[in-house]
């Protein structure tokens, strides 16, 4: 049995890509975007977390499809949370 | 079936409820991501009361937002993400077998988790001093302070919360960190470094959401 080795260099691009994006989303901070604000970081920090989850803590590269559902199933999960919880609570104001 | 045989051919860190060793790596693996659903549920339920209580009331979120400290969250955010490179290469030198470079990843790893604990009790002290912690002594100029309550209520559970991960994260680190220096985990056995790896970048994943959410959104709203 032997883990799947990644190269250091791989690791160290991923470590670049998420520094530029933090000065990105740092930057587009000091910007009055008004409500967009947080569309647009909320999408750089999605993006960010998704390249951690990925390479960082190797999904891309695991290899036994019931672990894969266990994070898909989570994920879906929060998605039901957020999504759901916010229908109700954003429309009620509605009239 | 000889017992003997089988038992001098195994591997010392197998435990003899696994088939073998790649069994037991991949429900490692699997029993630690179950582990950081239940923690997505944790975080999950403060995010979502941080969206609902921000979009009932916007403009005291906004007021709370620029009374947060703009370097403080982007030098940590920093600083978490150095602690996250420096993890995945510590993973990464256990599963080739190199203990000294395995040793020394991780307690670079444990020092940047310290700077960030550091720069956080820094932030925390201002809050404190500044009453804008919850409770009797909150004090707040300007309108609708017992929004902005809300929103530093809120703050200070989510960024307390992610910062007693942290705690619990560096002392785990730490236990590895020995476990390492006597040589226990090599290309064949390094499940403890793999789970303490996914849990450190976890604990990342949910500071790289509270930082937008905390200091960036709001920064340039007038309200």
């Amino acid at each position: 049995m032997s883990a799947h080795v990644v190269p250091k260099k791989t690791y160290i691009t991923v470590w670049g890509i998420l520094m530029i994006l933090t000065v990105v989303t740092a930057l587009v901070s000091r910007i009055d975007l008004g409500h967009l604000s947080a569309i647009v970081a909320l999408a750089i920090a999605t993006g960010k977390a998704l390249l951690v989850v990925l390479f960082f803590m190797g999904v891309k590269y695991i290899n036994q499809k019931m672990t894969i559902v266990v994070i898909v199933a989570g994920i879906f999960w929060l998605a039901i949370l957020m999504v759901l919880s916010m229908a109700d609570y954003g429309t009620r104001l509605w009239s | 079936m000889s017992d003997s045989a089988t038992v001098a051919d195994h591997n010392p860190a197998l435990q003899h409820h696994f088939a073998d060793m790649e069994q037991q790596q991949q429900a490692a693996t699997m029993g630690m991501w179950v582990f950081l659903i239940t923690e997505i549920m944790f975080f999950g339920g403060m995010f979502l009361a941080y969206m609902v209580y921000r979009y009932m009331y916007y403009a005291a979120f906004v007021a709370g937002s620029q009374a947060m400290d703009f370097w403080y969250g982007t030098i940590n955010t920093i600083v978490l993400i150095c602690s996250s490179l420096t993890m995945a290469l510590a993973v990464r030198a256990s599963q080739v077998g190199q203990r000294k470079a395995l040793v020394a990843l991780l307690i670079v790893t444990m020092l940047f988790g310290c700077a960030f604990m550091g720069i956080k009790a820094i932030e925390y002290t201002g809050h404190w001093r500044d009453h804008q912690f919850p409770g009797a002594n909150f004090h707040f100029a300007g309108p609708d302070p017992q929004h902005i309550e809300i929103f530093f209520s809120l703050y200070w559970a989510m960024t307390g919360f992610h910062a007693l991960h942290m705690l619990i994260g560096i002392v785990v680190v730490g236990f590895i960190t020995f476990y390492a220096w006597r040589g226990r985990y090599g290309p064949d056995y390094h499940n403890p470094v793999e789970n303490v790896g996914l849990y450190w970048h976890f604990v990342d994943i949910v500071w790289i959401y509270l930082y937008p959410l905390l200091y960036l959104i709001s920064h340039k709203h007038t309200g």
